[in-house]
């Protein structure tokens, strides 16, 4: 426990807090890493899994990579990319943002696929357009597990971005890979403590951001799946329930 | 291809020792959460709190749960033990949660026989409730096997050796070979991994055979 007080001690001390290559400069790199990342990976993989889910075409992509990457080795892949595509930040991007992508794509495919298709057939019976259907019935329906596969995308990449730092990258696995050739434990310890911390955290403030923009047709049916309480579908349209919506 | 005969060797001894270090998790995870994992799935108020734990335990990334450990177990930080025991953790935190599903998915009328025909409560959970849940567990079981295989190489950075050892080593000298002998050598090492509990899988749960012809 005492190594735990030094790398404490370590964080708080104000040449390693602030300045060039300071705690605060790694934390913002780790979070800025993470986010162009999973940008990426989102931008490809959420169309990809939302399009294999409605259309069931090619499911064997979201299936089988999906399946086949979690045996594929972050380290790896890290080292590949980065003998492949130099020294420049694009490699160790590419990387994690490959790395982003399974969780993204199964949770998108999954959230769509588990559509109940007579749901589909109705919203297409009400005349909506192919692009209202996806957007305002597939996406919401599939939201929750969507936003699961972000949550573990985000977790993959806050992970592979610790690993990635001996590339050489910035971010908070620098504090391990510059203690690790010195023996100096508790700035290793530091960053280590400061990965998990930020892991944690966002995990954390995803889950909380999904409560604030749950659709409220699937926070509902939730509800019912759960057994909590039958009649919530019934309360949600007496009166009862259209008062206490407007309490803050 | 020359590269992987001159130095089989070293390659078949870094194998073993991956799967020295792959094996131990997988199956003291697998002793741990069976009886965990029967008790989330029987006592519903136990469940969120385990399930919660595990989801925190798997919220943390490898690296620096290797590194955390030697204060927590009094080891050294070089030492393949910290490796064992992270990967282990993790190895109950997806677990529990397949185990306690597995049992949720016997159906309640072969429970429900099994009492009528005098079946003790162990006898119960042990020969009817257990064989039932197999196909499921072996389901957790072979997702833990495939991403402990993949996090062991995790360890090489802290000098465990295993195949991560071609990563770190390929990436300094500047050589793709031995990092993609590495890449390969793992997902090997995870496929016969898979092959051996699929193959486990269905020798334990014969009836399954019958039924399908």
């Amino acid at each position: 426990m005492d190594y735990i007080w030094q790398a404490v001690l370590w964080i708080f001390t104000p040449e390693n807090a602030f300045g060039e290559g300071g705690v605060i400069e790694r934390v913002g790199q780790h979070l800025g890493y993470t986010v162009l990342s999973v940008s990426i990976a989102a931008v490809i993989a959420i169309p990809l899994g939302i399009y294999i889910g409605s259309t069931g075409r090619m499911r064997f992509l979201a299936t089988s990579v999906t399946g086949a990457m979690r045996a594929l080795p972050t380290l790896g892949l890290v080292a590949f990319f980065g003998l492949f595509l130099g020294a420049s930040l694009v490699a160790p991007i590419a990387a994690i943002a490959i790395l982003a992508i399974p969780p993204l794509l199964a949770g998108a495919y999954a959230g769509v696929e588990s559509i109940d298709k007579q749901t589909i057939t109705a919203a297409r019976a009400q005349g909506m357009t192919e692009w209202q259907i996806v957007t305002q019935v597939e996406v919401p329906l599939a939201s929750k597990l969507l936003w699961g596969g972000l949550r573990s995308s985000v977790l993959q990449v806050i992970a592979t971005a610790t690993v990635a730092a001996y590339l050489p990258l910035g971010g908070l696995g620098r504090f391990i890979f510059d203690g690790l050739p010195v023996r100096d434990y508790p700035q290793m310890l530091a960053g280590s403590l400061l990965v998990i911390l930020l892991a944690l955290a966002s995990d954390w403030i995803l889950a909380m951001t999904y409560r604030l923009i749950q659709p409220r047709g699937v926070a509902v049916a939730l509800h019912i799946d759960r057994g909590q309480d039958a009649n919530l579908l019934e309360n949600l349209y007496s009166s009862d329930h259209s008062s206490k919506r407007k309490t803050p | 291809m020359n590269w992987v005969i001159l130095n089989f060797e070293q390659i078949w001894q870094l194998a073993l020792d991956h799967l020295a270090l792959s094996i131990p998790p997988i199956v003291v995870g697998l002793l741990i959460s069976l009886p965990l994992g029967w008790v989330a799935h029987r006592y519903r108020f136990s469940r969120g709190v385990m399930l919660a734990i595990s989801g925190l335990l798997y919220t943390i990334p490898s690296l620096p749960l290797f590194i955390m450990l030697p204060v927590l177990l009094g080891t050294k930080i070089l030492d393949p033990f910290n490796v064992i025991v992270a990967l282990t953790m993790y190895a109950v935190a997806l677990l529990v949660r397949s185990v306690a599903e597995a049992f949720d998915s016997v159906p309640d009328e072969v429970r429900q026989s099994s009492i009528a025909m005098g079946f003790s409560p162990a006898q119960r959970v042990l020969q009817v409730e257990l064989p039932l849940a197999v196909p499921v567990i072996v389901a957790g079981l072979r997702v833990v096997s495939a991403s402990t295989v993949s996090l062991v190489t995790v360890g090489s950075v802290i000098g465990v050796s295993s195949m991560g050892y071609f990563f770190m080593n390929g990436f300094q000298r500047n050589f793709p070979t031995e990092v993609l002998v590495g890449i390969v050598g793992t997902i090997l090492i995870a496929a016969i991994l898979d092959t051996v509990i699929v193959i486990a899988g269905r020798m334990l749960v014969p009836w399954t055979r019958v039924a399908v012809a």
